[in-house]
């Protein structure tokens, strides 16, 4: 009868069982065992299955460099004697749950003094004894219990970011608080006449909002200004030159018609606007804390290794490494430096490097490369390069990728131009009109055109409909880094594809079997020797098993021939599990070769074959055929061998070109070419193999299938399930445009009403007061409307 | 009139010193995280004891480890 695992909610046996509990693995078992010891069941309690598959017990050496004190250094941010602070990142916070059993990790280890989640980051502030607990278990502690740090040295940047946020919100509250009052402070002045004449109070006002004005001027309005300044210098108009002159003009002409008792001045409209527009900034800006962006290699790599030097194991951070060291790579370890392998064979895992799938096997004196993942047992290898020239980390140093990539300026700046150049045209038209008609006008009038035509409502329409479009696509898993994303996205009209965990999932490889039909024995007697090996196809099979409920037998003996397969007795049978050749090895006759298959045979008989089949993710062909319609033209580029060919012809068309055996140079180099042509290059892919190509593509997407973790430096963050939605997507970001264009005519008719009082110098600080915020109030409203309608017009409500 | 003017320099005293509030709330990490205090105060758990734990009432439950800190 199929479970649910009480831990992680993974479908499982009944063979693992605690207090009538079912579990899916020992390691789950393991930690309710400990939740359930420290009375920290309540986990269970506030979500159901919460918990993260446990990897079970993993190699205790995996964090042995942090030991070491200069690593400790770079984590620790505070410490004292009996008390150390560190901030971890922790991408597998999810729930409540989460929430609760990390806040109460000092049930478990008494050295953990304190411990503070921040859910929307996804990190955890920990104070704890280093005399009790010292920093290697902390980690290890938090791996075990299933979040495992993203441990990422010398990375300070979330700070940075902290700090620019609370500036941000300073000049918001400084605006807001100095706009609320100076309104209440003009409202008498716009109604004097039906109250009587203010007297002795008219002055009182005025200095006084004279005097709220001031911090929002010279604090508030501040970034305006600088910005301004320095597109000037560079000799360009931006959008922030306009409206810095608009504010600069109404607080002149203020200030003038306070301190000659002529009127009120339109301090109100002024910081009025100063404060809907830093709401709209911040609004777009308002990105997603627990996303990074920029990773490069270094992200990837372990942070330190372990050295043999005379025999002795010693741990070293990555940077330290020599030539001619000597490093040990367990199982499971990534390579850190290109090397040579100095024992007797290696199965290195490149998926992560060049997107192939099946891992390679590796005599001893060949080079493995940096980036492989060590599937087999632990190896030893000689670095014969340091890791920053390793071979995957030239790519960060290619020239091709060091041209800025998103130089183009926001449609929003020439937009802005044309507004100031016809503001100016007008300004001047109405000066001269009342040259000749009425001198005396010719100032108020030009000044009223500057302070009621302000492209405030440009940057405001910019501002609102973009952050709420990011919204929008974060709700639809697709999390892109800023707002200048959507307007690449616009111009895009190439699409090039990675295979291996793009357009395939990593997680749903699908094993099938062809052969005599397995009897019960049979099956428990495969599985009790798949499991008993480390390779990914055993793995595979044993995973097979697993949902079947295999009883284990005992394995007598077993021998893994690396790149071949294994022998093994077990229950006095003998098993062979492996490759075409390695059957023929074992004089097991075996009809026609498989390329990617797993046979197995018992007592030299040979009963069927596993076949892999890669699972390409759900709606992909309808996908790519609404791209298609829509003109896209689409590419793929594959690390792997050319195996799928006609599988991949027959999804995505005869038309897209396919490349196969692409190295992650030759990747870059296509999307430059590509760009050469004029095209405007979308990289859509995953892993370190795709990053160059995504840096270098106009926009680079990475998918993901997994929580965040390992996605390299990208313009968006797209979820794996997602992808079937890209039309979509890409459709409802082309949006923004169509939005904004809506609204700014709408803006611009409001525009034509001011204009119209401005011009007859007669615009008076209460039409002022009125018009803007009805502007900024329905701009804001109706980008918020269209966004979410076209939002639910494409995603379908939900 | 006059105490018009009193009052309304008391209103923004009033106003200033919300806005004084706000600029607290936000240099203290207030605004920072919006979710996990409003889930973190509803865990009606023991607090552990901080530095005396005279004060507090020691259940049945709470593990006899945390007294031999007094």
């Amino acid at each position: 009868m199929p479970h649910n695992c009480y831990h992680c909610g993974a479908p499982c046996s009944d063979t693992i069982v605690l207090q009538e509990k079912y579990f899916c693995c020992d390691g789950c078992k393991m930690v309710f065992q400990l939740l359930d010891e420290n009375g920290m069941c309540k986990y269970y309690d506030l979500s159901e299955m919460p918990g993260l598959t446990a990897k079970g017990i993993f190699s205790s050496e995996k964090y042995n460099y942090l030991d070491s004190e200069a690593v400790q250094d770079q984590l620790i941010q505070f410490k004292l004697q009996d008390q150390a602070h560190v901030v971890f990142y922790l991408p597998q916070i999810h729930c409540v749950s989460c929430i609760w059993l990390l806040e109460n990790l000092h049930k478990i280890n008494p050295g953990i003094i304190h411990a503070q989640t921040h859910f929307e980051k996804k990190e955890i502030k920990i104070v704890f004894n280093p005399a009790i607990i010292s920093l290697k278990q902390l980690v290890q502690l938090l791996a075990f219990v299933g979040y495992e740090p993203m441990i990422h040295l010398g990375g300070n940047d979330w700070l940075k970011k902290k700090k620019v946020n609370k500036t941000q919100l300073f000049k918001i509250g400084v605006a807001g608080f100095c706009f609320s009052n100076i309104m209440m402070l003009s409202f008498p002045d716009y109604l004097s006449t039906s109250i009587g004449d203010l007297g002795a109070l008219r002055p009182f006002f005025a200095y006084l909002n004279l005097l709220l004005s001031l911090p929002v001027l010279l604090y508030s309005a501040s970034g305006f200004f600088i910005a301004a300044y320095t597109g000037l210098r560079q000799k360009w108009l931006n959008i922030d030159t306009p409206i810095a002159l608009a504010i600069a003009v109404t607080f002149g002409r203020s200030v003038y018609e306070i301190l000659t008792h002529t009127g009120g001045g339109y301090l109100d409209s002024m910081s009025g606007i100063v404060f809907f527009m830093l709401i709209g900034r911040w609004f777009q800006d308002k990105s997603y804390d627990s996303f990074y962006f920029e990773r490069d290699y270094t992200s990837f790599f372990p942070l330190g290794v372990t050295v043999l030097q005379n025999g002795n194991e010693i741990n070293k951070p990555l940077a330290a490494i020599i030539k001619q060291e000597v490093l040990l790579v367990r199982t499971d370890e990534m390579i850190a430096a290109d090397a040579l392998l100095l024992s007797q064979g290696a199965l290195i895992d490149y998926s992560f490097v060049t997107g192939e799938n099946a891992p390679i096997e590796v005599q001893k004196g060949e080079i493995v490369f940096a980036g492989g993942i060590q599937k087999g047992r632990a190896i030893q290898v000689q670095v014969v390069k340091p890791v920053g020239q390793s071979y995957i980390t030239e790519l960060w140093n290619n020239p091709l990728l060091n041209s800025a990539k998103n130089t183009q300026k926001s449609f929003v700046h020439p937009w802005s131009q044309y507004f100031t150049y016809a503001l100016f045209s007008i300004a001047f038209m109405s000066g001269i009109y009342w040259w000749f008609i009425n001198p005396n006008n010719i100032l108020p009038a030009i000044t009223s055109v500057l302070i009621v035509a302000c492209p405030c409502s440009l940057l405001l329409t910019v501002t609102f409909t973009y952050g709420n479009i990011l919204r929008y696509l974060g709700k639809n898993k697709m999390y892109c880094k800023n707002s200048a994303v959507l307007e690449t996205i616009e111009k895009v009209n190439t699409i090039v594809f990675d295979k291996t965990g793009t357009l395939t999932n990593h997680e749903l490889t699908h094993l099938e079997y062809f052969g005599k039909p397995l009897s019960k024995d049979q099956a428990a007697v495969i599985y009790s020797v798949t499991r008993e090996s480390l390779h990914p196809l055993s793995q595979l099979i044993t995973k097979y098993f697993n949902h079947q409920n295999a009883n284990i037998e005992q394995v007598s003996t077993i021998q893994n021939f690396i790149g071949k397969g294994t022998l093994a007795k077990c229950n006095n049978h003998l098993i062979v599990i492996g490759s075409a050749l390695f059957m023929q090895e074992n004089n097991i006759p075996i009809l026609e070769t498989e390329r990617s298959g797993v046979y197995i045979a018992i007592d030299g008989d040979l009963l069927g074959i596993f076949k892999i089949n890669h699972l390409y993710r759900d709606g992909l062909a309808k996908m790519i055929n609404q791209l298609k319609l829509k003109g896209y033209a689409i590419h793929l580029l594959s690390g792997d061998h050319p195996t799928e060919q006609e599988n991949l012809a027959l999804l995505l068309g005869q038309d897209v070109p396919l490349l196969f055996e692409q190295k992650p140079i030759d990747k870059l180099n296509y999307i430059q070419s590509l760009q050469l042509k004029g095209n405007k290059v979308m990289m859509i892919g995953d892993g370190l193999n795709d990053a160059g190509a995504l840096k270098k593509a106009d926009v680079g997407i990475a998918v993901t299938d997994q929580t965040h973790l390992f996605t390299p430096a990208s313009d968006a963050i797209l979820e794996g399930a997602q992808i079937y939605n890209l039309e979509g997507i890409l459709k409802y970001a082309k949006k923004g445009k169509t939005i904004i264009r809506f609204i700014f005519i709408l803006s611009i008719l409001y525009n034509l009403v001011g204009m119209y009082f401005a011009t007859r110098a007669q615009l008076s600080p209460m039409v002022a007061a009125i018009l803007m915020p009805i502007s900024s109030i329905s701009i804001v409203a109706l980008s918020a409307l269209l966004s979410y309608w076209y939002s639910a017009h494409i995603f379908g409500k939900n | 009139m006059s105490v018009l003017i009193l009052l309304i320099l008391v209103s923004v005293l009033v106003a200033g010193g919300f806005l004084f509030a706000f600029l607290w709330s936000v240099k203290s990490g207030q605004m920072e995280d919006n979710y996990t205090p409003s889930v973190r105060m509803l865990f009606d758990d023991e607090v552990k004891p901080i530095a005396n734990n005279a004060s507090i009432k020691i259940t049945s439950s709470t593990k006899p480890k945390i007294d031999s800190h007094n």
